[in-house]
């Protein structure tokens, strides 16, 4: 290990470039630290957010702006422009609203992702128009696929310029009509206050989702009446909530009748702040539990019923279970491909309970036997009450009934624990110092993944025991979406320890915002997980494509370029290095002693990792294999002989 | 087994709501047939009708999709026994006097109404079902015909009840 120019204790760190450090304002309850007069007007926690406003004469950007403070908002991310120039001005001066300056759109849409996945209120980002909004497409693409509730606010070039190519002129809401929840346009400054409430409301209620506003300048600019609250009017949005007891009655009925039920728990899970019911439906149905990948952590990984996550590159133990289940309780999911593997060979003897708050993900992939609409929270709460109260001899008969089920699932957990093997060619293992990560920084951190190998390994690897603790793209997939999205779910949870286990291909995507973490103070930790390559590609192009590795070499190891101790320290982050398993611990501890600054690891790890278990592409989840050639048969003639390998 | 059904859709009236609607139908893999918006009874509040041709299992997630968008108020499939259906056409028919008497009599046979008429065409107006339309537009055709537009097809439920009312 080698620590490059570690700055000598009392000095200040290489973020402070002159300007005392902020810390993460609005939540601390610390005194702010004295401001640069060029730096926006201090954010007073302890301010009191209007509730009742009498119409009092505002601009457009005026009214925007106690518009946020107004329904709740105490953080946005975003960089100023051209057309949204107006909004910043009464920014400014806000005491309620920080608005932290990212380096990129993009950066800002992950951002106030990574922000309302740990916290669980809406996220919020700006930008200007034309590029300042198409940057912010990616962010939500991803927010949409993973259901997460953001607003982005966009400014657009003048309402009488709209439609003639205007200098940065882009139909951000045409772009984003397919990967928004909702969209508006407002081109009457009177009702911004009623866009904001609405665009809140839509983002963060029902199945939630990403929001986007959009504003003139002139609309910005233009005098109008700022009142608040305002009634919203969206006589078309009634999500339901309350599930049909009907159908509860008829879901505890098969459960009652169920050998071999599986709780399959999705991400809804968590965002109906459901854990705790989860635990109680649980205990009462005595069935195992399996945790999609944007649901680890809802159900605690230390509990005996928790089989891991399910799919591509679940447990086998998990993707057994469903394969062999004669009922599944699907809890806020939606069957993704990456769960089910080949749709047709999918959990062939379960009948299936499919609860969800979005309507339209039910039947939409897998039939249901019983179609659940409602809250995941209430649909959980109702379901344990009905199971108390049914006459199948109560929770301990079931829990009798299921003793065979568990001899099974015992045998498949211990024959098929998770495990990886040291590198024999005496490389760093990559498994093991995200392993390492998760131990010493515990339960209690927050971890955000970009995505490929190391995302994977950090689902599987680190233990989560609490929700919103596990962030990362799930639908969308999207590389690059770690660095920021620490930077946010730090922002929202400023005393909590945040890591970013980043890859050193998506850490070169969005790396940039480690400049806003240094110079705004969100001292989140990043370990990048630098094997060189684009790792998961790479191994796809060993197992699928004969070892051509087309395109995946980074250069990160053979040329160090770049250099991420160097890239850290030039962002005003500390960085160090760890190239053997002896140092892992002794860094990750450093790392975890400075909280004054980023901090960004360069964890030099073997090349040849692999992902393990893995159901290819394409293939059904019969053919999980624990290892590369090694499958699990499950008694089954027809899952065929070890040997095979899919291609 | 592809069929083609008949959704009435009631809309917010706000800028982009076509967009929207038709958008979802193509990215999800839709084909209209027939789209067609006016205005309602209640002020701010469109009514769309729209023929689409899928199998019976997809139609469920497109209306499912349909009432996720947040300008969408209502959406009722319309069956045809049960609803009455009328697109409206109007043909120009090359008919100088030689034939005008026999395109007026087809026109006639069909309940059409001439439009337009000049010496060498006809424009004959005709509403009904597509049925009826096509078979007009045979009997048409033979004096040649220039030009045809057609509406998308319309659609109320028989009966005293109205779908509107319970939207609130």
């Amino acid at each position: 290990m080698t620590t490059a120019r570690p700055a000598p204790p009392g000095t200040p760190g290489p973020s402070a470039h002159g300007a005392e450090t902020r810390r993460p304002a609005p939540r601390t309850g610390a005194p702010t630290e004295q401001q640069d007069t060029n730096l926006q007007a201090p954010v007073q926690p302890d301010a009191i957010r209007p509730t009742h406003v009498d119409p009092s004469p505002a601009t457009g950007a005026q009214s925007l702006v106690r518009s946020l403070e107004a329904v709740g908002c105490d953080v946005v991310f975003g960089i100023p422009g051209g057309a949204i120039l107006p909004a910043y001005d009464p920014l400014f001066d806000s005491r309620l609203v920080r608005h932290i300056l990212v380096r990129h759109e993009q950066g800002a849409g992950h951002a106030a992702t990574g922000y309302a996945q740990a916290t669980g209120r809406v996220g919020v980002c700006i930008a200007t128009s034309g590029p300042g909004a198409t940057n912010l497409v990616t962010p939500l693409a991803d927010a949409m696929l993973d259901s997460v509730p953001v607003v982005a606010i966009t400014g657009q070039v003048g309402r009488k310029l709209i439609g003639t190519d205007a200098f940065q002129e882009a139909d951000i809401c045409g772009i984003t009509m397919p990967i928004t929840k909702h969209n508006m346009l407002v081109t009457d400054p009177a009702e911004i206050p009623r866009a904001i409430a609405e665009a809140f409301h839509i983002a963060a209620s029902g199945r939630p989702g990403p929001v986007l506003v959009d504003l003139p300048k002139d609309v910005l600019q233009a005098h109008t009446t700022f009142s608040w609250p305002v009634e919203t009017r969206l006589p078309g949005y009634r999500p339901t909530t309350r599930p049909h007891s009907k159908q509860i009655r008829e879901a505890a009925r098969l459960i009652g009748e169920a050998r071999r039920p599986v709780l399959y728990v999705g991400g809804g899970v968590i965002k109906a702040e459901a854990s705790t019911e989860l635990l109680d439906l649980a205990d009462e149905t005595g069935a195992p539990v399996v945790t999609t990948l944007m649901a680890r952590g809802v159900f605690p990984d230390g509990h005996h019923q928790n089989l891991g996550m399910p799919g591509m590159h679940g447990t086998v133990a998990a993707v057994a279970a469903m394969q062999k289940a004669d009922l599944l309780i699907a809890l806020g999911t939606r069957f993704d491909d990456r769960v089910t593997g080949d749709l047709s060979t999918f959990a062939p003897e379960a009948k299936v309970v499919h609860a969800d708050v979005d309507p339209a993900e039910i039947g939409k992939n897998r039939v249901a036997d019983v179609p659940i609409v409602g809250d995941a929270r209430e649909v959980i709460t109702e379901l344990t009450a009905a199971l108390r109260s049914a006459d199948d001899g109560g929770r301990d008969a079931r829990t009798e009934r299921l003793l065979p089920w568990w001899d099974q699932l015992e045998r498949w957990r211990q024959t098929f624990p998770l495990g990886y093997d040291d590198p024999a060619d005496g490389t760093l293992s990559p498994e093991y110092v995200i392993e390492r990560i998760g131990a010493i920084a515990g339960p209690d951190a927050i971890y955000s993944a970009g995505v490929g190998q190391h995302q994977m390994w950090a689902a599987q690897f680190i233990r989560y025991e609490k929700p919103r603790t596990w962030l990362n793209s799930g639908g969308a997939g999207t590389m690059g979406y770690g660095v920021p999205a620490a930077m946010g779910a730090k922002v929202g949870m400023p005393d909590t320890t945040v890591w970013c286990i980043d890859g050193d291909g998506c850490f070169q995507m969005t790396n940039q915002e480690l400049a806003t973490c240094a110079i705004e103070g969100i001292p989140i930790k990043v370990a990048v997980i630098n094997n060189g390559n684009l790792g998961m590609v790479r191994q796809w192009q060993t197992l699928f494509y004969e070892e051509r590795y087309s395109n995946t070499e980074l250069g990160t190891h053979k040329h160090r370029v770049p250099d991420f101790v160097l890239l850290a320290q030039a962002l005003g982050c500390e960085g160090l290095r760890c190239e053997s398993k002896d140092d892992v611990d002794r860094v990750i501890e450093q790392a975890m002693a400075i909280d004054d600054r980023p901090v960004v690891i360069d964890f030099t790890v073997g090349a040849d990792a692999q992902v393990w278990p893995m159901v290819a592409a394409g293939t059904g989840n019969d053919q999980i294999m624990a290892a590369r050639d090694i499958r699990p048969l499950f008694d089954d003639p027809e899952a065929g002989g070890a040997d095979e390998v899919p291609a | 087994m592809t069929t083609t059904h008949t959704l009435s859709v009631l809309v917010e009236d706000k800028p982009g709501v076509l967009a929207r609607i038709s958008g979802l139908f193509s990215r999800r893999g839709y084909n209209i047939q027939s789209l067609a918006v006016g205005p309602t009874e209640e002020e701010g509040i469109s009514r769309m009708t729209i023929c689409v041709t899928v199998d019976d299992f997809p139609l469920e997630q497109v209306t499912k999709q349909l009432n996720k968008l947040v300008h969408v108020i209502k959406i009722v499939e319309l069956e045809p026994s049960t609803s009455v259906q009328r697109e409206l056409v109007m043909m120009k028919i090359r008919a100088d006097a030689s034939v005008r008497s026999q395109v007026l009599e087809v026109t006639q046979m069909f309940r059409a109404k001439v439009v337009d008429v000049s010496p060498e065409a006809v424009t004959v107006e005709a509403t009904g079902t597509e049925d009826k339309l096509n078979a007009l537009r045979r009997m048409l055709e033979p004096y040649g015909l220039r030009e045809i537009v057609q509406s998308g097809m319309v659609a109320l439920a028989r009966g005293p009840r109205s779908i509107a009312a319970h939207h609130r």
